[in-house]
């Protein structure tokens, strides 16, 4: 009788703590290991770049205010949420992105492709008072952002760094010019010639939050909710094509 | 020799040496923390730090002094589990309230939030009450219970000296950086794993001292047998260590700044993040409260497990499957579909183990149903129960990629997650600390059964409540979404169905106070029994007689 021999497991903590360990772990192995073969998990496109350093201190604000518990960031491929939102997400869209933000709950709407579709001007004013624009909205007002100076920006540097670190391809010349670029893509009257250089000609460069005196939080923010969804050309990418099906 | 004790002649003590050791060097780094940090999150988690440190050097020191570090080897330590039944108490009161607080938020919004606040928006509010009743209301309860049942189980006094009140106070001090830190915005961003790198450093270590306890009293028993509860027990420990290592591998910006990068992005991000996240539901508050079952309900009725070959089947049938389970909440999106469908499979598979542990829990009961008239605290085990195979039958079904494509995104997921939650594990929670806290303060019986009944239909309304109107706003709004007119346009704009939402969400929010109520009432119930008071007028119908002196199972 096979319970008999189980009395050998309960009988001895050790085989117990290793017979745990060797059931549990099959399924995490055989799910996850196979992702790290990016080719077969992630497709080919043009576009998809790290994000600048302004982008990358307003995804933080994004992290740090929760908007992932209200919001998602991935469309998914059912007629109504592309006729809602545009093309279904794509894993490279988000290959670069250390945490992945997808969300679980549209309390609020998908924001995977929401960059381009407000001005900025409507932006700052909904993030000011939500309610103010869609009357109906239940989202938390977040005027503090206006005017306040971003806090990791002379350490900007360091947070390419450890993006470095964990595998985005951020180069030396990144790198080095980190705090120049935050600053050059949010004053007009900068030079944001490298900066464009750098992370190419498609990169919005203005004065986002109506501000030009000072690079506040609310210019990063809007930064990024600005490029959500614009890097790929929809335009030239196949999604039928058998290399770009997973 | 029964007294250990720091005299020249006993043996080192090792216990002391780690814990003194780690809050010196705990103290040490939160020093430079406080003048050094890259942010104001960690200037307060240093603070916070640095006065855990002093503190726990100090009791050390103290209690050296005073040879208030020995014990007495032959008897259980249950002062420790008394600190956990109130602990688990007064995390569970506050989990449910600042629930209650953001299901407000999300229904009246104009008058919740603040302009100058903006810490306490819902996006920041959200994590401490997923983290308060998750990590700090069932995370105690896990602890208390587990403490409790080994010692029983194993007739033997938990292993390591002071280690156990490390590990205690040690996860308390995790539960108050995590949830200081979500006010101040000091998150990782990823749901249920939002401490950041420095607090998973920190709960690492204590995970590993609660590992060691557990182990180490296995190691000490006088059973032959190991008990099935702490079968369930220790795949949850070791499990959980496991998930929160992979999940949480994070580069940090710098040694003092409390921003880190995960280690993985995007879709890998995703897959291993879901993987961690469902299984903190499997592991933590499945396996964690499948194991209270099966010490107390077999207590509570007096009568043995249903079925033992049932166990087993169930145990490794339940931790094989659950870990696969994961990709589920990624249906539609980016993960590859095999992946996907695994999940689906899987989950689908999971259905027959729960029910496997509902069915053995329940049968237990067999012969002694009548008992269910006259013991309240009875009741709420086998609700739980009720509500564990209810939601353990609606996850496989929402698991099913056409159902999800509905149900993904909505609040239908919200009210299952409750059911689960309020259900079950708070249900079973209750029932636990209903039978714990005459047994530990040695009282004949519990202040008055006539309020665990009132707190019984409070929760059980509450909870009722709470899932039907998620019921009805998820899937409104999931038909809303995907609605069409006869021109062949979306029928409705986002916000039309945010603003269906309304009435369902004033509903949720009756239901979570009514709970959070019924929570309350039954803190002054088990306040009032460790007074040793008992409520006039009432028959005497008394919970089981004290447990010291029955032999183990």
């Amino acid at each position: 009788m096979i319970f008999k021999r189980h009395q050998l497991i309960e009988r001895n903590s050790l085989f117990m703590l290793l017979g745990i360990l060797v059931v549990v772990s099959i399924g995490g192995i055989v799910q996850i290991a196979p992702l790290f073969r990016v080719e077969q998990t992630i497709e080919k496109v043009d576009g998809v770049r790290p994000y600048t350093p302004l982008e990358l201190a307003g995804r933080g604000i994004y992290i740090r205010e929760g908007c992932y518990t209200c919001h998602s960031q991935m469309i998914r491929p059912l007629r109504d949420e592309i006729e809602r939102y545009g093309h279904y997400s794509l894993a490279a869209e988000s290959m670069y992105d250390h945490p992945f933000q997808w969300g679980s709950k549209r309390t609020g709407p998908d924001l995977a492709r929401v960059g381009g579709k407000y001005s900025d001007a409507w932006h700052v004013q909904h993030l000011i008072n939500p309610r103010s624009v869609v009357p109906e909205s239940i989202m938390p007002p977040y005027a503090f952002l206006e005017g306040r100076p971003i806090g990791i920006k002379d350490k900007i540097d360091k947070h390419i760094i450890a993006n470095v670190r964990v595998g985005v391809p951020y180069t030396q010349a990144e790198i080095d010019n980190a705090k120049v670029d935050l600053i050059a893509q949010a004053d007009p009257t900068a030079d944001s010639e490298g900066l464009q250089q750098r992370y190419g000609g498609k990169v919005n460069v203005r004065d986002f939050d109506g501000d030009p005196t000072q690079v506040t939080e609310m210019d990063a923010l809007v930064a990024y909710l600005q490029v959500l969804g614009t890097m790929v050309d929809f335009n030239t990418y196949e999604p039928e094509k058998a290399q770009n099906l997973r | 020799m029964n007294q250990v004790s720091i005299h020249p002649k006993a043996p080192v003590r090792i216990d002391i040496i780690f814990v003194g050791v780690l809050s010196f060097l705990v103290a040490l780094w939160a020093l430079f923390a406080t003048s050094r940090a890259d942010d104001f999150g960690m200037v307060v988690h240093g603070w916070i730090l640095l006065l855990a440190g002093v503190i726990g050097a100090f009791t050390l020191v103290f209690n050296s002094a005073g040879n208030g570090l020995s014990y007495d080897a032959k008897t259980y330590s249950d002062a420790i589990i008394r600190y956990g039944v109130i602990a688990s108490t007064i995390w569970g009161i506050v989990g449910m309230l600042v629930g209650v607080v953001i299901a407000l938020q999300l229904a009246f919004p104009e008058l919740l939030y603040f302009k100058d606040f903006g810490f306490l928006n819902f996006g920041r509010l959200r994590p401490v009450h997923t983290s308060a009743v998750i990590f700090a209301f069932g995370g105690n309860v896990l602890i208390a219970t587990s403490f409790y049942v080994v010692q029983r189980t194993c007739r033997a006094r938990l292993f390591g000296g002071i280690l156990p009140w490390f590990v205690f106070w040690g996860y308390q001090l995790f539960i108050v950086l995590a949830a200081i830190g979500y006010v101040l915005g000091v998150t990782s961003g990823q749901e249920y794993a939002e401490p950041t790198w420095h607090v998973d450093l920190w709960l690492t270590i204590v995970w590993v001292a609660y590992l060691l306890v557990f182990l180490g009293t296995l190691w000490k028993r006088k059973e032959p047998h190991i008990y099935v509860a702490n079968w369930f027990y220790l795949a949850c420990i070791v499990t959980i260590a496991m998930l929160h290592l992979v999940n949480n591998a994070a580069v940090p910006t710098s040694l003092f700044a409390s921003s880190a990068y995960p280690l993985f992005g995007g879709v890998q991000n995703a897959l291993t993040q879901w993987w961690y996240g469902h299984n903190a539901v499997g592991f933590f508050l499945t396996a964690g409260f499948l194991a209270i079952m099966y010490y107390f309900i077999p207590k509570q009725v007096n009568r043995p497990v249903y079925s033992y070959q049932l166990s087993i089947v169930h145990f490794w049938a339940l931790i094989f499957i659950y870990i696969w389970a994961g990709p589920h909440h990624l249906h539609y999106t980016a993960l590859p579909q095999w992946a996907q469908t695994l999940g689906m499979v899987f989950s689908i598979m999971l259905w027959m183990p729960s029910w496997g542990g509902m069915i053995n829990g329940l049968m237990t009961l067999s012969g002694a149903w009548d008992k269910l008239r006259t013991d309240p605290v009875l009741r709420m085990f086998v609700a739980s129960l009720a509500f564990y195979g209810m939601s353990t039958f609606e996850g496989p079904v929402m698991s099913v990629r056409a159902v999800n494509s509905l149900s993904h995104y909505t609040d239908w997921t919200i009210g299952h997650v409750h059911s689960g939650a309020l259900g079950w594990v708070g249900l079973v929670s209750f029932g636990a600390l209903y039978a714990l806290t005459p047994w530990l303060w040695k009282r004949k019986r519990l202040y008055s059964l006539k309020l665990v009944e009132m707190h019984f239909w409070l929760s059980t309304i509450g909870i009722l409540f709470y899932i039907s109107s998620m019921w009805v706003s998820g899937i409104q709004q999931g038909l809303m979404w995907r609605d069409y007119n006869e021109y062949g346009f979306l029928t409705y704009s986002f916000v039309e169905t945010v603003k269906a939402m309304h009435l369902p969400y004033v509903v949720r929010a009756i239901g979570g106070l009514l709970y959070l109520i019924g929570t309350c009432i039954m803190a002054f119930n088990l306040w009032m029994t460790i007074k040793g008071a008992v409520a006039k007028k009432e028959p005497l119908i008394l919970s089981p007689s004290n447990p010291n002196l029955v032999p183990a199972e």
